[in-house]
């Protein structure tokens, strides 16, 4: 009967996509239990990404305790900023930027968006492709555009690692319009790293943020098997008890 | 120790309560599967009643501060993040096993007489419980939590007459905002909760006075022990369905268990992904659609193509339910010695309910909005088809005794 349950959960929650526009996304190669990798992303988020975009609600020494590393370490990795008092920010600290909304929307045209939960609101295979699909369009104003968030107002940060790429399009009929489609990339620029390089440098960095959005995931996971082991002995014993008390009955 | 239960029980009930309702309180003796549903209720209720307690000690109801306490609570809180799966995957526990515990209901005929009350005290639970969710739904201030909130409080503007005035008496301003949160925080974690307990209280005392019903749907009370005056086919609650729900739970638990450590946002229907964005009410989010306890409501709603029609198709297919130990007038009360006709109404029925809920969760087409529409009907022709054929409904004979 329990399977029943089962069943009737597995019917009523289908794995679910990352529904919006359609684009397909390649799967992030990502390993949440992989230690280096999450240094490694750490590190490239720090270079990178953390100059516009903030981890608001993660402190640095929290990523020094997941991953193994001491707060020193992480000062050394991340820490390039001065808190209200001038003094270095400590580590104690949440990942707050110093860029302000208003520098913002005069650089950009918009906020840069706090990333510590994008993994979860965007999804990892989305954020691996994104990074990975930013080419040459002479009509955005940073001279960039993505396939996988077409006008996108972030400029292609990681250009000298990828270099940078042309669309190849192909001309695709809808209804008897003809409309062009990005079918692949060529690369215009070659850049520091070779595609397979930049690939492994983005799957780092998307690990980094998956461990980001949730750090607790892996402690979870841990968890949850002990208590799964401790239920099913649980319930042998239970059972045991129910039957000797209804074997009188009927 | 005898000594002291006798102090007390010249002073308080507690051993006559405790053989009223537990020790020498006579359940039928055939409670097949679908009556776990009843005491795990019960369980899910106090499980969101004391990791909600637990929640309220970090979270803050500020229109600025609530998204980054829900976080400090994932984060900083030790464990926190484990009372907050806890909550949220509670509240999805809730709706599941309280539509299988209404489903058995409708099965087995547990709300026809003597049991209308048992039925209405339940439905108004169900009422609240709805009630409960939508606002706790808002606290976590995501984008889905604002527009969320934003859509069905705005359904309360198609009311003629006071809809305006209305919608911005439950808002408290002319938007959702801080104002919002806060009545919704009070109403979430005192009015509701007290209200809901209330009912509880009052569901389970009309079960107790009326003794409860069986798969069998047959009165136990009917046949008595000429001496002793316990029913033949009735044993006591305790220790017999006490030790038999315990399995039950640690069977609850573990898939609880599952969903909690290994699918805490449940593919994005328990923890919907736009909700890991804080709320901003200049960006609406591509596509709004409520938790999935909600959808099939919302699909009716979505079927009617007028707004105030659609409030009412949406309204009405709750109430319609409040109704039915009236709708349905066949004096047999359990599937088993119903007609064919019955079983497939009752099918198409929850087969229905559960296709509303898929379709409430994809994006509006007119191929959706078709069949929202005729689900919707089938919905409805349920109670129609009860009606008209529940009187002289062909049935087979019910036996005297339970039959297992």
């Amino acid at each position: 009967m329990k399977k029943y349950i089962l069943i009737l959960i597995l019917a009523i929650f289908p794995a679910t996509s990352f529904a919006s526009s359609g684009v397909h996304l390649d799967a992030a190669p990502i390993d949440i239990y992989n230690k280096d990798s999450i240094k490694r992303g750490a590190k490239g988020f720090a270079d990178y990404c953390f100059s516009c975009h903030s981890a608001q609600f993660m402190r640095f020494n929290r990523i020094a305790k997941d991953t193994g590393m001491t707060e020193a370490e992480v000062r050394e990795m991340m820490i390039f900023t001065r808190d209200k008092k001038g003094e270095v920010t400590k580590t104690g600290d949440l990942m707050t930027v110093a860029m302000t909304k208003d520098y913002a929307k005069n650089a950009f045209g918009t906020a840069v968006p706090d990333i510590t939960l994008t993994a979860r609101s965007r999804g990892a295979d989305w954020l691996y492709t994104y990074l990975r699909t930013f080419y040459v369009d002479a009509n955005r104003p940073t001279g960039m555009n993505n396939r996988a968030f077409p006008d996108v107002a972030m400029p292609h940060v990681l250009w000298e690692l990828q270099g940078i790429n042309k669309p190849v399009y192909v001309t695709e009929d809808h209804d008897g319009v003809s409309v062009e489609r990005i079918e692949d990339f060529e690369t215009l620029q070659a850049g520091s790293m070779t595609a397979e390089e930049y690939d492994a440098f983005v799957a780092d960095l998307v690990n980094f943020m998956v461990y980001l959005a949730e750090p607790v995931q892996t402690e979870r996971r841990d968890l949850g098997w002990k208590v799964l082991i401790y239920l099913s002995i649980f319930f042998v014993f239970a059972y045991l008890l129910k039957k000797e008390y209804w074997k009188d009955i009927h | 120790m005898g000594k002291l239960l006798g102090w007390i029980d010249d002073r308080f009930p507690l051993s006559k309560m405790w053989n009223e309702h537990l020790a020498e309180y006579y359940a039928p003796k055939n409670f097949n599967f679908w009556y776990f549903f009843g005491s795990l209720a019960l369980l899910v209720l106090v499980i969101q009643i004391v990791s909600g307690i637990f929640l309220t000690m970090h979270y803050k109801p500020d229109g600025e501060l609530a998204f980054a306490s829900v976080e400090y609570i994932m984060r900083d809180v030790p464990y926190g993040w484990l009372i907050r799966y806890i909550h949220s995957t509670g509240a999805t526990a809730f709706f599941i096993v309280v539509y299988l515990h209404m489903f058995r209901g409708l099965m087995y005929g547990s709300y026809k007489k003597p049991r209308e009350l048992i039925w209405l005290f339940g439905m108004f639970i169900y009422l609240a419980l709805m009630a409960e969710a939508f606002m706790g739904y808002l606290l976590p201030w995501g984008q889905m939590s604002y527009w969320g909130a934003q859509v069905i409080i705005s359904l309360f503007s198609a009311i003629p007459v006071i809809g305006d005035d209305l919608t911005l008496w439950i808002r408290g301003d002319f938007v959702i905002s801080d104002a919002t949160l806060n009545r919704f925080f009070a109403l979430h974690v005192i009015a509701l909760p007290f209200v809901i307990v209330f009912l509880v209280i009052a569901h389970i005392l009309a079960l107790h006075e009326v003794g409860s019903n069986n798969p069998d749907g047959v009165e136990i009370k009917k046949n008595k022990d000429p001496v002793t005056h316990i029913p033949l086919d009735g044993i006591p609650f305790h220790p017999y369905y006490s030790v038999k729900d315990i399995v039950g739970v640690v069977a609850f638990l573990f898939f609880f268990s599952v969903v909690m450590f290994y699918f805490p946002d449940g593919g994005g229907y328990f923890l919907e992904h736009a909700n890991f964005i804080a709320s901003d009410p200049l960006k609406t989010p591509e596509h709004i659609a409520p938790v999935w306890y909600f959808t099939p409501f919302y699909a009716i709603l979505r079927a009617v193509p007028d707004k105030l029609m659609g409030v009412g198709a949406m309204g009405a297919a709750i109430v319609v339910l409040f109704f039915l130990p009236w709708i349905d007038r066949c004096k047999v009360k359990s599937i088993r010695y119903r007609s064919n006709l019955y079983k497939v109404n009752l099918v198409i029925f929850a087969v229905s309910f559960v296709v509303l809920g898929w379709l409430a969760m994809q994006p509006v087409n007119s191929t959706i909005t078709l069949m929202s529409q005729v689900f919707s009907l089938l919905y409805f022709a349920f109670f129609v088809v009860l009606y008209v054929t529940s009187k002289n409904e062909q049935t087979k004979p019910v036996p005297d005794r339970v039959t297992s």
